[in-house]
């Protein structure tokens, strides 16, 4: 319009482009700047508890590891026992949850009636919605009771080396370490086993989930050519869906894993939290998460920095596994051209 | 029938029975753990649970640990919220297929599932370290550290969602903006985050869901307080904390408490969870 803009003299139009250009360069510092907060909280966690146990790795070096005391009263700490625990806890989740996982995501997305699939699928993600110390108390007072009751016993008795009756069952006699891993003479629920299965009960909806979500993005096509081929739906599910997917399954496996790892809450409540590396599962023992929570609080000086060194080094394997994951992850959507 | 082929069906009928098997116990496990939230905590419930404070012990309630739940969740909430819009809305609108742009999308999804109990101890040493230092041991741990810690845990939920949401946005509403020379710093906040608003809602309401049963990383930051605090300088107890604490307590009434914090919660988040899916389903009939 020649006529308005005859009206508006040429600084006036000068100044507000100036203006424009001035608030969109705040505007995108402002952004930018709190883009920049996701990576400083990162970095920052990193480094706040690598500077807070410094003092506990240069007082034990590379000791540190390896070592399995925890004394208190002489000041010496390391890092095997709760690092044991932490990944046999979360060794064990996966050794249930991948393989219930994968058969849910299978029943969701291929045996069960269409109709069935969102209501069953919402049920299960409603798990994951569920805070993780319900999980531990239901952990604490309803699972651990009944798994000492009722499973623990057989365990035992069946499999481990340290019957209640004294005669050791056959398994535990010829098969190696097995009795080793089910023997056990500590009287309640507790122990790294019941850690495992409420870790896996925890993880379950996030590795189904993301395999049902994985498995729909096989392209119908490739599916139908197998069934006309004449293929079971077994056949399909385990030949065609999972090759095409296997990368972002082991995403999700990985995911899962990096819950498990760092879960704090569900642990604490039925891992027993004692400081002590025992062969058997049934025993209790300790976790990298819940020595911090039960500690931490009360401790000071070299205690406290070992709490933050052993922080340092959950931090570092929770983000090399959730690294993996997500790359993983992204290969399949690569493929899907997203 | 040939042998091979009733190996194949066997195998078949197998596999589709384990799968449903799989996932009826997954059903079960959910089922077992809501109705004893629900058992135990209904028969907890009580109206000294809303009027008296934790001092109390077992004749006492939770009214100062429900109260600092909701503060601390509000500065939790109050901080990540605009932090997490404007980042998303960095990663959608203005990073998007660049470097940075994609490698903090990276970052906050793994921030997304970082240990929670790591970020208690980073805002534990940002934050309750320094301010027992400055005041000489007066003011330590606090609610306020806490709702930081939280803040750090709900950021990455938002970023996220903001960021998908704003994608989802037609370009044809931008191209039309910028067409009537809008600049872009305007056609963001008035147009675009207009247009994704009840998405941004969802992941603020998933975020707060998230953060509310948070225990480890309000531990050693907000600490815990039988007393009622209203003062976010001040320690401050949460319904997560005082469940953990009841819950180890030997006392039976102790228990009974913990699991009427623990109904508590549990419906809080479920309820939030139901409400934000239905805004997101409303959402997204409206847009097809």
């Amino acid at each position: 319009m020649p006529a308005n803009q005859a009206a508006l003299p040429t600084d006036i139009l000068e100044q507000r482009s100036h203006r424009d250009a001035r608030h969109e360069r705040l505007f995108r510092w402002l952004l930018k700047g709190c883009a920049l907060i996701v990576l400083a909280a990162l970095l920052g966690a990193a480094g706040a508890t690598l500077w807070g146990g410094r003092e506990a790795f240069s007082t034990f070096g590379w000791h540190f590891l390896v070592s399995s005391a925890w004394d208190p009263g002489n000041d010496v700490y390391g890092a095997l026992v709760p690092v044991y625990g932490t990944i046999a806890t979360s060794f064990i989740a996966l050794l249930i949850a991948v393989p219930v996982s994968f058969g849910i995501a299978v029943y969701l997305s291929e045996v069960a009636p269409t109709w069935l699939r969102t209501p069953v699928a919402s049920a299960i993600e409603l798990l994951a919605g569920i805070p993780s110390i319900i999980y531990g108390m239901w952990g604490l007072f309803v699972f651990a009771p009944f798994f000492a009751n009722h499973i623990k016993p057989w365990l035992t008795n069946n499999l481990g080396n340290k019957p209640d009756d004294g005669k050791l069952s056959w398994v535990a006699e010829h098969v190696p370490f097995v009795g080793k891993l089910f023997g056990s003479d500590y009287p309640f629920g507790a122990s790294i086993l019941v850690a495992g299965i409420v870790l896996a009960i925890m993880i379950i909806p996030f590795i189904s989930s993301v395999m049902r979500e994985v498995f729909q993005t096989v392209p119908t096509r490739l599916k139908e050519s197998a069934y006309a081929l004449g293929s079971s739906t077994w056949e399909v599910s385990w030949d065609i869906v999972l090759p095409y997917t296997r990368s972002a399954v082991i995403g999700g496996i990985f995911l899962g894993l990096g819950r498990a790892l760092g879960e704090t809450m569900a642990v604490t409540f039925v891992l027993g939290n004692a400081m002590q590396l025992s062969a058997s599962l049934l025993d209790p023992g300790t976790s990298i998460a819940s020595t911090i929570a039960n500690q931490f609080s009360e401790a000071s000086g070299l205690q406290k920095s070992s709490l933050m060194a052993l922080a340092f080094l959950l931090f570092v394997v929770t983000f090399i596994v959730l690294l993996i994951a997500r790359l993983m992850l992204r290969q399949l959507a690569r493929k899907e051209g997203r | 029938m040939s042998s091979p082929y009733l190996r194949r069906r066997i195998t078949n009928a197998l596999a589709m029975v384990l799968s449903t098997l799989a996932t009826l116990v997954g059903l079960a496990f959910l089922a077992w753990i809501l109705w004893e939230t629900l058992r135990q905590g209904i028969s907890a419930l009580d109206l000294k649970l809303f009027t008296k404070i934790t001092a109390y012990g077992e004749d006492g309630g939770l009214a100062n640990a429900m109260v600092g739940s909701l503060i601390i969740n509000f500065i939790g909430i109050a901080i990540a919220t605009p932090i997490g819009v404007l980042a998303g809305t960095w990663l959608a609108e203005y990073a998007d297929r660049t470097k940075l742009g994609e490698s903090i999308r990276f970052l906050n999804d793994i921030l997304l599932s970082a240990p929670s109990i790591v970020m208690g101890l980073f805002v534990y040493t940002i934050i309750v370290l320094p301010t027992t230092v400055l005041t000489h041991g007066s003011t330590t741990f606090s609610g306020f550290a806490g709702g930081v810690a939280l803040a750090l845990i709900a950021l990455p939920v938002i970023v996220r969602t903001t960021d998908e949401m704003l994608r989802l946005v037609p370009s044809t509403l931008r191209e039309a903006a910028l067409s009537l020379g809008v600049p872009q710093w305007k056609l963001t906040l008035q147009i675009l985050i207009r247009a994704a608003r009840s998405g941004i809602i969802t992941g603020v309401l998933l975020a707060l869901a998230r953060i509310s049963g948070e225990t480890a990383p309000l531990l050693f930051t907000a600490f815990g307080n039988n007393y009622m605090a209203i003062n976010p300088i001040e320690k401050m107890s949460s319904l997560p904390q005082i469940i953990y604490q009841y819950a180890n307590d030997p006392g039976d009434s102790m228990h009974a408490l913990a699991w009427a914090g623990a109904f508590v919660v549990t419906m809080f988040v479920l309820l939030l969870s139901l409400g934000s899916r239905l805004i997101l389903s409303r959402t997204k009939v409206s847009h097809d």
